[in-house]
């Protein structure tokens, strides 16, 4: 037997390509849609909902009527608290990581601790941070449990950014350092840290926007169904966004009439992650072509 | 008639020209060995021979490659038939993620070929050819990985064998050998010369004199000098050809 | 001195470098220590109500009596001493408002100071009788029996069929419905997102150009980045009401729309991470395939899908670990019923749905809450589970490659 007639198996073979090739594209192409249309939704629904009055007023009549001000305050006293706590200790690990511990079964078991905890389900993190946070060291449901919570759940975040940041810096530049007497902490906080910062600083923001998105870990450790006064101390109650945009879209006293609400307040949360990711996605580029240049 | 025939080529990356009016004729049944420094375009050039650099965005050729008389980048020219008939070895032995039978195997199948018993016969003559059959006929069914790497070079020239191509092109087949491998293709390649037409492409002055017929000497992506590999070896025309062969640069 | 003050400034900041880098591994212990700490508690207590005690008949046999029977005699499915190892007589059921029926309110008291007497007179009286009352009404002389209760066990925890951890007389504490319905929906998520996410990788990573590559890099990032309660918001005003219209159903909140939402939320970490495995293909490996005939076709689906198949089948387990955690957004679409899942079209209910529903309405400290932490545990193990692994997948494949 011979090859079958090289023409028609090359027919068979381009049109098995075409079809194929197609099939991805079209799949690929509709996820993009998925995304599209999730977000299209949600920018239509709420665009009309939001005004100032929304953002800066309380909520009234039963979550009915009013604004989501203290729910947007809560969520940034989450979030400034967490990365308070989560960005230092994560760039400080980090650099520990990639420019002092030396291959071997520490850097292994720190490496491997940080993956597990980068596994953890959030819901576990609540669980978590209300054994801990709010019933062992007696913070109650408060911003301070909350945010120590969210801030454990972004560490891992923080860690594997900051860690990239600091591998793209070239060695060369640490030999140079070192070569001209700089010690280790001199090197690594005159001439590594520069260098990385911008990467460093686009996993910050990126770590912004998923803490501000996380439910599941604030549900027993902050978050107040309904309080229509801001927090005054870190052990105030809070609301928050993506706790209310839940309440309100599933046990609230009347989710019919608070839908617009609802709408309100998912895109408020898209235009947080949209903002985040184009940010990110900004500085990368931006510091990417000039550290080319350079 | 020239099985191969290069006739006014160019070939450009973007705005760069990387071959300059190269013409050559390869005769049948010859080894033809292309030498020159690093970056000269002599792995350019042979990859025009089966198309290969098609794959690279933005990039033009000029002039007419013909394979028995026909022209290759014409217009309706079928690209995976033209790389059925010139197979290609690399500079690395490369594999692939399946057994060594089915390594062999792969290219008749993409060209559609079922008959099973076609198949295993073709795979073991093609193993013959190179000379593993010995070394392999017990673990066929064993992952290519497993072999060493002088042996998987074998097998990757059994899998350009097997679809019994015409014209063979070798990318610097030898580099990643240890020097008992190297002996042992090289020795092939004057088998096979026998049966097909071979384009090597190299860097080792000696193994270009050991192994090949003709050799042309490329430099910038203009060829200098082509003819009888003994007369360029010992006697070249030109004084460039002979600093690069004598060592003078390269 | 000065270069003894720097000698110690340097071990001083190596020191805080160090101690930020324990901080992970030390939460991990932690993790582990309270949750286990508390969800271990649950097997060693009685699953009924605390403070609460069930009685019987002097002259009953029945010495010992599970979660399970208890719950079966109060809803009527027990209904003879025989089937739970007695003398076959059949039951007479008693809860504490059925005293009125058989003493005057004279006698039980306005402070129900006569109660414990009356109730020790009933049970002494009515031979087949079988009360739950609380243990602060038990008499000083109780003429009847107190039943033992068996704490709960590790068979009844995983192997029982029912979640109600709030039934009275006796919680019944069975995971099965809330594993079967975590991997059910689970599943379905990595059914639909598998070959979409498979097929974005391959386009992305071979077959489309730059251009739209550097598009659609940051869309799917985007998607990842969208939170889950937003999914879940969307699954609840879209999905949920399509399903129930395309299907007919009575209510849309189904494991098919915790299956889809899931499904979309785990796209991109199968896409990044086969997109990645595909990428690291080397360029040798695809040109020799072309260079034998093979078109791009047959190149990717011969060579490059099974080299990468690691980096794959990595990207999807880590989704499955992904879909499996996901709390907020199954929450709100799967209607949370606790029952095993018999179809997609059913609602059911998640491990993490059941913790973020139920720990709010948990006594600290009690037996639903220690309940509610044991299910963390199980997430926990499942995802650890998950992550080694994938790690396993990873470091075998370097070995095998080199």
């Amino acid at each position: 037997m011979e090859a079958p007639d090289e023409n028609k198996l090359a027919k068979r073979k381009k049109r098995n390509q075409f079809i194929a090739f197609g099939i991805l594209k079209l799949l690929s192409y509709s996820i993009v849609a998925i995304l599209v249309i999730i977000l299209s939704f949600i920018i239509y629904k709420g665009i009309g909902v939001i005004s100032w009055d929304f953002i800066t007023q309380m909520p009234e009549e039963g979550m009915t009527k009013g604004g989501i001000y203290p729910a947007i305050i809560g969520t940034l006293c989450l979030v400034g608290g967490s990365m308070i706590f989560a960005f230092p200790i994560g760039v400080l690990a980090a650099i520990y990581m990639n420019e002092y511990v030396k291959d071997g079964i520490i850097k292994k078991i720190i490496k491997q601790m940080t993956n597990n905890l980068a596994g953890i389900p959030s819901i576990v993190f609540g669980l978590f941070g209300m054994s801990l946070f709010v019933n062992k060291l007696g913070f109650g449901d408060s911003i301070l449990a909350g945010s120590l919570t969210l801030g454990l759940l972004a560490l891992p975040v923080v860690i594997r950014t900051t860690e990239e940041a600091l591998k793209a810096v070239d060695n060369t530049f640490r030999h140079a350092s070192i070569g001209l007497g700089a010690s280790k902490w001199e090197t690594t906080s005159r001439v590594v840290l520069p260098i990385a910062f911008p990467n460093i600083i686009t996993g910050l923001i990126l770590s912004i926007g998923r803490v501000s998105g996380e439910t599941a870990p604030i549900l027993f450790t902050v978050a107040a169904y309904f309080l229509p006064k801001l927090p005054t101390s870190i052990f105030d109650q809070a609301m928050a966004l993506p706790y209310h945009l839940y309440v309100i879209s599933t046990s609230g006293t009347n989710i019919e009439e608070s839908r617009p609400i609802a709408y309100g307040t998912a895109l408020v949360l898209i235009i947080i992650v949209l903002i985040a990711n184009l940010l990110a996605n900004g500085l990368r580029k931006y510091f990417g072509n000039k550290v080319k240049m350079n | 008639m020239y099985k191969i025939e290069s006739k006014n080529v160019d070939f450009f990356y973007g705005a760069s020209q990387a071959l300059k009016n190269i013409n050559i004729a390869f005769k049948p049944n010859t080894v033809t060995a292309l030498i020159g420094p690093s970056g000269c375009g002599k792995s350019t050039y042979l990859r025009l021979f089966n198309r290969m650099n098609d794959l690279i965005d933005n990039t033009k050729i000029g002039g007419q490659i013909l394979i028995d008389g026909e022209d290759i980048y014409a217009k309706g020219v079928n690209v995976d038939s033209l790389r059925k008939k010139v197979g290609m070895v690399f500079q690395k032995p490369n594999p692939f993620p399946k057994t060594i039978f089915e390594n062999v195997a792969y290219g008749l199948r993409v060209n559609g070929i079922t008959d099973k018993k076609f198949i295993e016969e073709r795979v073991e003559t093609s193993i013959k050819q190179v000379v593993l059959w010995d070394e392999v006929k017990d673990k066929l069914k064993k992952s290519a990985f497993e072999l060493s790497g002088g042996q998987q070079q074998r097998l990757c020239i059994a899998r350009a064998l097997a679809i019994q191509p015409s014209v063979i092109l070798m990318d610097e087949p030898t580099s990643a050998l240890d020097p008992i491998s190297t002996a042992k293709v090289e020795e092939l390649i004057y088998e096979l010369k026998a049966k097909y037409t071979i384009v090597i492409v190299t860097h080792n002055m000696q193994q270009a004199g050991r192994v090949s017929d003709t050799t042309a000497f490329l430099y910038m992506g203009e060829l200098i000098e082509y003819g009888n590999t003994k007369t360029i070896f010992t006697n070249p025309k030109i004084e460039r050809t002979q600093n690069y062969i004598t060592g003078r640069f390269g | 001195m000065k270069t003894f003050y720097k000698k110690f400034l340097e071990k001083f900041i190596e020191g805080l470098l160090m101690l930020s880098s324990t901080i992970t591994t030390l939460t991990v212990v932690l993790i582990v220590f309270f949750l286990f700490k508390e969800g271990i508690g649950v097997f060693n207590k009685k699953p009924i109500e605390e403070g609460y005690v069930i009685a019987i008949n002097k002259n009953n046999i029945v010495t010992k009596i599970s979660s399970e029977q208890i719950k079966n005699i109060y809803d009527q499915k027990i209904k003879n001493w025989k089937e739970i190892g007695g003398k076959p007589d059949s039951i007479i059921l008693f809860r504490l408002e059925d005293i009125s029926n058989y003493y005057s309110d004279a006698a039980i008291g306005e402070n129900f100071e006569g109660l414990p007497n009356c109730l020790s007179r009933l049970i002494d009286s009515v031979p087949n009788i079988i009360a739950f009352f609380p243990e602060k009404y038990l008499d000083k002389n109780f003429k009847g029996r107190q039943l033992e209760i068996d704490k709960v066990t590790l068979s009844e925890f995983f192997g029982g069929k029912e979640w109600f951890p709030t039934a009275q007389p006796a919680a019944q504490l069975g995971v099965m419905p809330l594993i079967l319905g975590t991997l059910w929906v689970s599943l379905g998520a990595i059914l639909l997102a598998l070959p979409l996410g498979l097929a974005a990788s391959v386009y992305m990573s071979e077959i489309a150009s730059d251009k739209v590559r550097r598009i659609m890099k940051p869309l799917i990032e985007l998607l990842a980045g969208i939170p889950s309660v937003v999914y879940g918001f969307f699954g609840l005003v879209i999905i949920v009401p399509l399903i129930q219209k395309t299907f007919n159903l009575p209510v849309g909140e189904t494991a098919l729309a915790g299956s889809i939402i899931l499904g979309i939320m785990a796209l991109p970490t199968i896409i990044t991470i086969s997109e990645d495995a595909m990428r690291n293909t080397p360029r040798a490996m695809k040109e020799a395939s072309l260079a034998l005939g093979a078109s791009k076709w047959q190149t990717i689906y011969k060579v490059v899908i099974p080299y990468s198949i690691s980096g794959i089948t990595a990207g999807a387990i880590l989704g499955i670990g992904r879909a499996i955690g996901e709390t907020m957004a199954v929450l709100m679409v799967t209607g949370n019923a606790a029952v095993i899942p018999h179809s997609i079209l059913e609602p059911v209910r998640t491990i993490p749905a059941t913790i973020a529903a139920e720990l709010g309405e948990a006594p600290n400290g009690g037996l639903h809450f220690q309940a509610l932490f044991a299910l963390g545990c199980i997430l926990f193990l499942i995802t650890l589970v998950i992550n080694l692994t994938v790690e396993f997948i990873s470091n075998r494949n370097k070995y095998n490659k080199h």
